[in-house]
């Protein structure tokens, strides 16, 4: 198995296809949509791409610290593992809802897992 | 902390500061409008140095690779690089345009027509930058379609407390020249779609675009539904409504629902309005919108809310088009 996840998954058209899937999905969870409400949804779309693309394995900019200071405020605002669970369900159900074959799918949940103390700041 | 060099001075900007902020508490009169990034009333361009990409949001690139760039939404703190910057000047911006007519619309709007020397290169729903002779500037979105019009067709509802629109509903005349700048804008109908079905959602003078785009898309031969929505809380401020229903006659096609929001049961029971905020109306009676070209045009809490509901129900983000009117004499006011 040579090909990168990325490139299986169908690299940047496959973030094209599952970014307004999956930013539906949580702006329509009445549980994570407040953490994801936004006056610019241009912008929510770019920042859900480049997550998508992290997550696909695809090159991407994001450290660890910048995960921190990106969620720091939503963590004062009450983000925690339950919302976190629920967004990662998202994630899968997107996946599942383009037919990404089954071997992909926990890649990318195993990669955005690893995010978790990352994001709720621990 | 980066600094910026403008007219021979080095200014240190201070936290979360943008450069149209900078140069007005330096000193520097620079004319603005929206402060949002929309309207382009600041722009300047770059002597030295790359700007935030934030800033260059909303440029085209031809603008971008001549160097402009927006300094009411430019934080040099964002890269930590120094910018040389300058202001363009006149020419390279503006245009001459003389009035060629001033006509009521309704008791709020009124519609200015102007003529330029050289035609302008437009499509309908993109804005211009219009200024008279003391500087005061304001954007408008064109109504008109090139193809269709000779001349360029603007809807100037009269504000309270509006400098621009009162000046322009009391004194301007017929005759008079004025600066033009634009046009701007990503707002206007894309061809190569002739089949999708397209959602027009307007409120105020929202429909000036509006009511461009859908005539462009039929004269583009467009056979997809097009169902243009008009909200206004007032019944005054429903205008073209014959010119609407007249289109809506002549082509199978095209739907046009008038919505009033306000208090006016009779006004509305008199000339066959829905009742309802236009974005609450259109996306009510149009709730799967996969696939379609969604255009929100007007106050901007209504373009945000018309953008969301579309998007959950069905639109692509990508094609969703929006031109938010910004406007800077009314921020704090309520709308209507």
């Amino acid at each position: 198995m040579s090909d990168s996840l990325y490139q299986r998954i169908g690299g940047a058209a496959a973030v094209e296809a599952a970014v307004d899937l999956f930013y539906r999905k949580v702006l329509t969870d009445p549980d994570v949509s407040a953490f994801f409400d936004s006056t610019d949804m241009d912008g929510q779309r770019a920042k859900q791409k480049s997550f998508l693309t992290m997550v696909f394995g695809g090159p991407h900019e994001y450290s660890g610290k910048d995960m921190r200071t990106a969620h720091a405020k939503l963590v004062d605002d009450g983000l925690n593992d339950s919302h976190f669970d629920k967004v990662a369900g998202h994630l899968q159900a997107t996946l599942e809802e383009l037919g990404v074959d089954a071997g992909a799918i926990t890649e990318v949940m195993t990669i955005a897992g690893s995010t978790r103390n990352d994001v709720l700041n621990r | 902390m980066a600094s910026i060099n403008f007219a021979a001075a080095q200014h240190a900007l201070v936290p979360d500061e943008t450069v149209l902020e900078c140069l007005e508490r330096n000193g520097h009169e620079i004319p603005f409008s929206c402060r949002t990034g929309v309207c382009l009333s600041c722009m300047m361009r770059l002597r030295c140095g790359t700007p935030p990409r934030a800033s260059l949001d909303g440029l085209r690139q031809g603008q971008i690779e001549q160097g402009y760039f927006l300094p009411c939404v430019c934080r040099p703190e964002e890269t930590g690089e120094d910018l040389e910057i300058e202001a363009p000047t006149d020419a390279e911006l503006f245009g001459r345009a003389v009035v060629s007519e001033l006509a009521p619309l309704s008791a709020a709007v009124c519609r200015l027509r102007l003529r330029t020397s050289v035609p302008l290169f437009y499509h309908a729903g993109q804005f211009i930058n219009l200024r008279r002779g003391d500087g005061l500037m304001r954007a408008y979105s064109l109504a008109s379609v090139p193809r269709l019009d000779d001349t360029l067709e603007l809807h100037i509802k009269r504000l309270g407390g509006g400098k621009m629109s009162n000046w322009i509903h009391e004194e301007l005349e017929p005759g008079t020249a004025l600066d033009i700048q634009g046009p701007n804008g990503e707002c206007y109908y894309i061809g190569g779609e002739a089949a999708r079905p397209l959602l027009l959602i307007g409120n105020g003078t929202g429909l000036a675009p509006l009511y461009g785009i859908a005539r462009d898309a039929l004269a583009h031969g467009h056979t997809g539904q097009i169902h243009l929505f008009h909200g206004s809380r007032t019944a005054k401020g429903l205008y073209y409504r014959d010119e609407l229903n007249a289109l809506a006659q002549a082509h199978e096609n095209f739907h046009y629902t008038a919505c009033l929001s306000g208090e006016e049961a009779e006004a509305r029971a008199a000339n066959g309005a829905r009742e309802g905020r236009a974005e609450a109306v259109a996306l009510a009676e149009h709730d799967k919108l996969a696939g379609w070209g969604i255009y929100l045009c007007g106050y901007p809490p209504m373009v945000k809310t018309a953008k969301k509901l579309a998007f959950l129900a069905g639109a692509e983000l990508a094609n969703i088009l929006a031109d938010p009117y910004e406007m800077q004499d009314l921020r704090r006011l309520p709308r209507d």
